[in-house]
């Protein structure tokens, strides 16, 4: 920022270097100069470089995300708007979206993931819902890289520390470690609210002559150039931007969210947008663009931190907790008797115009004058190259080492990094607070209650970046159809989703390749499922000195449990219980856990997703858990069939007693094999007929696996492994890994 | 009973507390706004769980000090029965409506999970309803729990029978194991000296409902109901 600061200090005109500095292409400042008609004043420039950005005008993604399915009776606002919006019935509906804060949560973990959590959140009470679960999704690094430990640290604290104050209960999410994520962590985090369906605000500015209000904290110099700064790679000096990393105060973010809902309760607001990612420039222009009219601001107006800032810096700054508003004529005292009760700041800084230009003054000078058309929908689109990834082969169950000893594998692979229990995070976590949970963290989703209802929201994170790095097409198809089996798994209508893809460098051929495969692999099992995107982000450049993250693209999805009783569980409830298997089995090992774990290997092809059999298996499932036939329910997913048991096993606090195995595949194919489209279901046995018949009806493979009972897991040929041994793996890693000095 | 719950900038458990209330009495509680000139005439005043004022300074430092608690100490003083949750309690010590302070928790980080507590007495318009020793299960949802007296005051309240819950083990005993944040004698919540001012950590009012997996909280409430009416 040193050229820029010369430069507003000596008004001279803009050198090749300040300009590269905004991140914009030769080409693209000769396209910026030409819709201007002429060179532009250097706030100008900086309002262009950050509405320019990867970040905020999904230049190299937008073509591609057109394809993905994003309507359906159910969608009350897709894609477009702060959040997407699902009806639930009963003239309630369920507001949601999950953003990335990849890039200024690498660069300072606690206050970058506080404030993605502040961000997501505002955008979700934008739109005049009550937030009422948070999730997250995390990548880290290798654990034994040396800043991984300090990385998970300052993010829990800092997820915990915005959510926590704010009220809200962060209810679940996921949480990998991988080396390919050890100089881009991600950071991936997702809100939920409930709204009155005919109560839903929205962007866009109507009618002329309107005030435009700031509300919320005064604003600083922080986070000038976020979004600048989340659409590059990183490199050595990457460290050296920490002063684009915003500051979070989670307790005047609980201020603005009550004052918001207050006077959202009256006939007040024509137009509300949340000063996220490129502060006032990207809320005053993407609201008056998207209303067609036009914005005047006085900057002179803006409650400021600190003296002395200029246009540029009012423009760009991305301090926390602001919102902008345009107001109906006359509700003015209204509004500013609701934001002063609850001490936050006011004013009027400008209107809305007929011209179709955002015209910015500043100390009787004016700073900028942009015809709206120009920032927004005339910005670069790319059709950049990408070259299609290559899949590997399959590989055959017999092609893969057995163990010598299956339950000891299975104590090993619960007691990894990759399968241990996540309590150390979630326990930082207020996930009870709105006394709505029903069902806590550990489970397949996270349940909320529908305040006041008998309803339920279950909601889940799901991809699995081994597999997408393998094969982004399946394996974006697998968090799709995860997503939508977890949801099922609970026993809720899967509704809709919301994405967060997190790629590399999309100006690289095979990064390019990744995205799209991953968008064709999302739109078919979208398609497939009847479970459309309606809201979501995409953050490029998650790269390092020329290496990516696995491609990563995370899946938020929620689903409506119509009757809380009939909700399932993963915990076993009573010995004598019987488990059976629903879906096909390959004995699958390519990609898996197992491989990864025990022998230190990534390759092969992941999983085929079937969807067909996603959607046999999910709808016999969901029929059975709400006609009351099975006691607990998981669905198979990360490390096989065996750690599903054992996942129930803990969480019902009982033992199983496991069958001998179908003949011809081999046992840890059986036992460690990631076939997907497939939930263990337990149930009494006199129940074992009607759970026969509905697979059978529903075309779904069924075999018995054993009976619930003892406090181990026993399988015939192996000495029995006691449940509190599997705890003690379980329970120890990540306690042990974040205490290790 | 006629309830009035608290409500400060930043407090976020005001409406379990009122839901649990409700559940109890059958009549919604007063929402009393912090910068509200009155308080209306109450059974029963509830500092809700929260971030009051942010917890800027020290936790329930500065809410201890608003307009509002001006009047609620008044009438703690006179007799009127005010229970403090989490955040509630922290305000009533630094209100110096109870002795001791919460400290940071002894992991030093935040802590949500469920709890054993031993009912310490059921004499009390709080704990009638449970047994004396009974061992009750409530979540806790803290960063600054950690109860910290000095050693006369730690005699004063042992000696007077004024602890109201201890954390334990399920079967009733006091362990450091049980001890979740480092609490001097694992005290989970005291009373005053006259039993109508009780503060505590753990909140009664999130597993007052079955559905959220425990009702253990709701006895709380259903005491205060037939003691006060």
């Amino acid at each position: 920022m040193n050229l820029v600061a010369l430069a507003m200090r000596k008004q001279e005109g803009l050198t090749p270097d300040i300009i590269a500095e905004h991140g914009l292409s030769p080409d693209e400042y000769q396209r910026l100069v030409a819709a201007l008609g002429r060179e532009p004043r250097l706030t100008e420039l900086g309002i262009f470089s950050v509405m320019w950005s990867e970040h905020c005008s999904y230049k190299s993604s937008k073509v591609w995300l057109k394809k993905l399915p994003t309507e359906g009776a159910q969608v009350i606002q897709g894609p477009g708007e702060n959040a997407g919006v699902v009806d639930l019935g009963d003239g309630q509906a369920a507001v949601f979206k999950m953003e990335s804060h990849n890039h200024p949560s690498y660069i300072e973990p606690y206050q970058g993931a506080a404030t993605g959590v502040g961000g997501i959140m505002r955008d979700v009470f934008t739109m005049g819902a009550r937030p009422i679960a948070n999730m997250n999704a995390l990548r880290f690094g290798a654990p034994n890289h040396p800043k991984t430990r300090h990385l998970v640290a300052g993010v829990v604290s800092g997820i915990g520390d915005y959510g926590n104050c704010m009220g809200v209960p962060t209810v679940g999410g996921e949480t990998n470690f991988d080396p390919r994520y050890n100089d881009n962590i991600l950071v991936n985090a997702m809100t939920v609210g409930l709204v009155d369906a005919n109560r839903i605000f929205k962007s866009a500015a109507k009618g002329i002559g309107h005030s435009v209000v700031y509300v919320g904290s005064k604003t600083g110099r922080d986070g000038i150039h976020g979004a600048t700064m989340a659409s590059a790679e990183f490199d050595e000096a990457s460290q050296e931007k920490r002063p684009t990393v915003q500051v979070g105060d989670p307790f005047t973010e609980k201020l603005l969210l009550e004052a918001c809902l207050e006077l959202m309760s009256e006939d007040a607001i024509v137009a509300i947008q949340d000063m996220g990612a490129a502060g006032l420039t990207s809320s005053s222009a993407e609201m008056a663009d998207k209303g067609g009219v036009g914005i005047e601001l006085e900057l002179d107006r803006v409650p400021t931190r600190e003296e002395g800032m200029t246009a540029y810096e009012m423009m760009l700054s991305e301090s926390q907790e602001r919102m902008l508003m345009v107001l109906k004529p006359g509700a003015e005292p209204l509004a500013e008797r609701v934001f002063r009760k609850w001490g936050l700041d006011f004013a009027v800084i400008g209107y809305t115009t007929d011209t179709g230009r955002l015209v910015v003054r500043h100390r009787g000078a004016l700073e900028a004058d942009i015809a709206l058309a120009a920032l927004a929908h005339e910005a670069p689109v790319y059709e950049r190259p990408g070259t299609k990834p290559a899949g590997p082969a399959l590989i055959a169950p017999q092609e893969v080492p057995a163990p010598s000893s299956i339950l000891d594998t299975l104590e090993s692979m619960m007691g990894s990094p990759h399968l241990s229990s996540r309590r150390w995070i979630w326990e930082q976590y207020d996930h009870m607070v709105m006394a709505d949970t029903m069902q806590r963290p550990g489970g397949d989703a996270a349940v909320v209650r529908v305040h006041g209802t008998n309803k339920g929201l279950a909601i889940s994170c799901d991809v699995t970046p081994r597999y997408c790095a393998a094969d982004p097409y399946e394996g974006a198809k697998q968090a799709v159809a995860e997503c939508w089996r977890n949801l099922s798994a609970v026993g809720a209508d899967p509704l809709a989703i919301t994405d967060c893809m997190n790629f590399g460098n999309p100006e690289r051929p095979e990064i390019m390749g990744e995205f799209a495969a991953a968008v064709e692999g999302m739109a078919e099992a979208c398609a497939a499922l009847a479970f459309p995107v309606v809201s979501g982000n995409v953050s490029l450049y998650n790269e390092t000195n020329g290496v990516a993250i696995p491609p990563t693209p995370a899946i938020g999805g929620i689903g409506l449990i119509p009757n809380i009783d009939a909700m399932a569980t993963i915990a076993l409830k009573r010995s004598g219980d019987i488990l059976m298997l629903l879906g096909a089995e390959t004995g699958h090992l390519g990609q898996s856990l197992y491989m990864q774990i025990m022998l230190n290997r990534s390759d092969g092809a992941p999983p085929p997703v079937d969807l067909d059999a996603e959607k046999l298996a999910g709808d016999c499932v969901r029929g059975l858990i709400r006609s009351g036939d099975v006691s607990a329910v998981h669905d198979v997913s990360d490390g096989g069939l065996l750690v599903a048991i054992a996942e129930m096993a803990l969480a019902g606090n009982l033992g199983v007693e496991l069958d001998d195995l179908p003949a011809p595949l081999p046992a840890h194919g059986l036992w460690f094999g990631e076939d997907q489209a497939r939930f263990v279901v337990a149930a009494s046995p006199e129940k074992a007929d009607a759970i026969h018949k509905a697979a059978a009806m529903a075309k779904v493979p069924v075999r018995l696996l054993g009976k619930v009972g003892s406090d181990s897991i026993k399988l015939q040929s192996e000495a029995p492994l006691p449940i509190a041994s599997l705890r003690a793996a379980h329970e120890s890693w990540m306690p042990r890994f974040m205490a290790h000095n | 009973m006629k309830a009035s719950v608290i409500v400060f900038p930043g407090s976020n458990c005001d409406r379990d507390a009122a839901v649990a209330l409700e559940a109890a009495t059958g009549a919604s509680p007063a929402m009393v706004w912090h910068g509200d000139s009155e308080l209306p005439e109450s059974d029963l005043i509830v500092l809700p769980g929260g971030f009051s004022y942010g917890d800027y300074l020290r936790s329930g430092a500065v809410a201890a000090h608003s307009p509002m608690m001006r009047e609620v100490i008044a009438r703690a003083r006179a007799g009127t029965p005010v229970l403090g949750i989490c955040n509630g309690f922290q305000v009533l010590t630094e209100a110096g409506l109870l002795p001791g302070m919460l400290m940071r928790n002894s992991t030093l980080k935040f802590i949500c999970k469920d709890v054993h507590l031993r009912v310490e007495r059921n004499d009390s318009i709080y704990t009638h309803r449970y047994q004396r020793g009974e061992v009750v299960r409530f979540p806790i949802a803290h960063k600054d729990g950690s109860y910290f007296a000095d050693d006369q005051t730690l005699q004063r309240l042992e000696g007077e029978g004024l602890v109201a819950f201890r954390y334990s083990d399920p079967s009733g005993a006091i362990t450091p194991d049980a001890n979740p944040n480092g609490s001097r004698n694992n005290i989970a919540g005291i009373y005053n000296p006259s039993g109508t001012v009780l503060g505590l950590m753990p909140h009664p009012e999130r597993l007052a409902d079955a559905p959220l997996g425990g009702t253990d909280g709701a006895k709380m409430f259903l005491s205060l109901v037939e003691t006060l009416h």
